[in-house]
């Protein structure tokens, strides 16, 4: 009698927490399928198990050869080719909301496992390979001293660096190892909690603009709409003045920006909405329209209606923009950059996107680099692996890809935040021998 | 045999907590402000501590009952009951933002019918039946 009565009471319970379904496979596209939304007794975490490189290395394609050009950085998040052919590399780890509900205190240490011990730098870092053999030999810290860098540009001279709180700029003359002082404000960015805190950068062509990416305070306005005021958008900031405007909203978490050779169009990697399944909301590349609302919170994918946030908006949901192409749900695309034909005919036209990896779904998906083929100037065909191998079929993780850059010589630039190493990848001279360039660093 | 006073008072503490879990939810469901729901997360914490820490007494009590002055069985079932809701009304209150509701504030009132009643039984039942 006891019994039952204990069975009783604890079965819906569990009846609950059956309610999970089955991960399907990754759809992509400009019309991914949109299963319906749902969510068990428990958001399904698998997190990253780290792991050191050891021997092993990322893996590429065939024709393309992958060297570690830095190790033992300061968490690298984001990389910039200059003109010269230096690497610059920002380190930094940031946010620091408070947590403000037993989830949030619990869901910080179990996330903390799959991330880096290491303290974030603070600093950009220079590489340099004067002789052009693939090794990187010099290596300076550019500038220290800021606070959680992470979008870089290079416009006019100058190098615009995003802290986590706001946009600044080092004067820059051909060759330098180190910035000639400390830097110039350009304009205050929001940074009140600070949730989704990296601030992605772009400048446009000539120089009058920077666009700068600003996540949301929260997965879906659990902390309250006052706390998104100005956040989950795109500034236009003007380079002289340093005055913004908005130039697009509603995208939840624009995590890179760039501007597309040919068009000018701004295009940026956008991280969607967690906990509504695994295989919902597709993260996503789009093209950034001038004006566009993009959904967030109030829909998603266009004018799915998200009915955690309330009161809703049916008014904004009706202006929604559908982004431009899925690339997968989950898989946290914290990298985005157009090729050049220097890197071969299999990646001529098209968008590298890197992969940071989930940690909320299971199976985990990411963990890698995909090349979004174009044709005419739009997305065209399925995602390609280009960089993998950074989570192994046991779970073990190596490496997580973040920030990816393409060397206007012909080198793919992959920094990794797990390992503390810069990547370069690049496509092996038909009839030279596969090891010309052979790793030139011992990651971690 | 009546209850320890210290024992009482974390059952009066846990119906309490679990009373201000309803509450809040209440308030959220009317406001749509979100600190009512954070207040609420932490008053399940709160209920499930001291709820868990009365369960204890009570299942000790429950070890050591002799059988003639009154069974506490129905009492640490009761409690046990109130616990697993309680459980799963925490993470029922972790979704994010409106996807707790309205689930959150149906097994609000389930948890607090279930820790009243354990107090009632706690506080009357088992302190009557001693005496008769």
């Amino acid at each position: 009698m006891k019994h039952r009565l204990i069975t009783s009471l604890a079965v819906p319970l569990l009846f609950l927490a059956a309610c999970g379904g089955e991960p399907e496979t990754q759809r992509y596209g400009s019309e991914p399928p949109l299963p319906d939304p749902q969510r068990g007794l428990l958001p399904s975490m698998e997190i990253a198990s780290p792991a050191p490189w050891g021997e092993q290395r990322p893996a590429v394609p065939q024709g393309y050869a992958i060297a570690a050009i830095a190790t033992d950085l300061r968490i690298p998040r984001q990389t910039l080719a200059l003109p010269n052919g230096d690497i610059l590399v920002a380190e930094g780890r940031g946010g620091g909301a408070p947590a403000l509900t037993p989830k949030d205190v619990i869901a910080g240490i179990i996330k903390a496992r799959g991330t880096s011990s290491v303290d974030g730098g603070d600093r950009l870092t220079l590489l340099r390979d004067a002789d052009g053999d693939g090794v990187f030999e010099t290596r300076t810290v550019f500038a220290s001293n800021l606070n959680a860098p992470y979008g870089l540009a290079f416009v006019n001279g100058r190098i615009y660096v995003a802290n986590q709180d706001a946009l600044v700029r080092f004067d820059y003359q051909p060759g330098q190892t180190t910035a000639s002082g400390p830097p110039v404000k350009v304009a205050d960015l929001p940074s009140a909690l600070n949730h989704h805190w990296t601030k992605a950068l772009a400048a446009s062509p000539d120089g009058r603009f920077l666009y700068v990416g600003i996540g949301s305070n929260s997965n879906i306005t659990e902390r309250g709409m006052p706390a998104e005021v100005d956040r989950a958008r795109v500034w236009q900031i003007d380079a002289q003045t340093g005055a913004h405007r908005p130039y697009a909203t509603g995208m939840r978490n624009p995590t890179a920006l760039t501007i597309q050779p040919g068009t000018g169009e701004l295009w940026a990697a956008v991280n969607e909405r967690d906990e509504i399944g695994p295989n919902l909301v597709p993260d996503y590349v789009t093209s950034v329209r001038d004006g566009g609302f993009y959904g967030w919170p109030y829909s998603y994918w266009g004018q799915n209606v998200d009915t955690r946030v309330q009161p809703q908006d049916p008014q904004k949901v009706a202006s929604a923009i559908r982004p431009d192409y899925a690339v997968g749900s989950h898989v946290a695309t914290l990298g985005l950059a157009f090729s050049t034909p220097a890197m071969g005919a299999q990646f001529a036209d098209g968008l590298f996107v890197g992969e940071h990896g989930s940690w909320n779904r299971s199976p985990p998906v990411g963990y890698r680099v995909v090349f979004v083929p174009f044709r005419g100037s739009h997305p065209a065909g399925s995602p390609i692996d280009v960089v993998t191998g950074f989570m192994g079929a046991d779970g073990k993780t190596h490496g997580r890809p973040v920030g990816v850059t393409v060397d206007p010589r012909g080198a793919l630039i992959v920094a990794d935040d797990l390992s503390n190493t810069i990547w370069r990848v690049t496509p092996v001279a038909r009839g030279a021998a596969s090891s010309g360039a052979a790793s030139t660093a011992t990651p971690r | 045999m009546p209850l320890h006073p210290l024992h009482r008072m974390l059952l009066g503490a846990t119906v309490t907590l679990f009373l201000g879990v309803l509450l809040s939810d209440v308030a959220y469901g009317q406001s749509y402000e979100v600190q009512w729901k954070n207040f609420a997360s932490w008053l399940i914490v709160g209920g499930l501590l001291v709820g868990g820490l009365t369960l204890l007494w009570a299942l000790i009590m429950l070890l050591r009952a002799d059988g003639r002055s009154g069974s506490p069985v129905v009492y640490v079932l009761l409690l046990v009951a109130s616990w697993i809701f309680g459980f799963g009304n925490a993470l029922i209150h972790a979704k994010d933002a409106w996807a707790s509701m309205p689930t959150a504030t149906v097994l609000s009132v389930i948890v607090v019918a279930l820790a009243g009643a354990a107090t009632w039984r706690g506080f009357v039942s088992l302190r009557a039946q001693a005496a008769s």
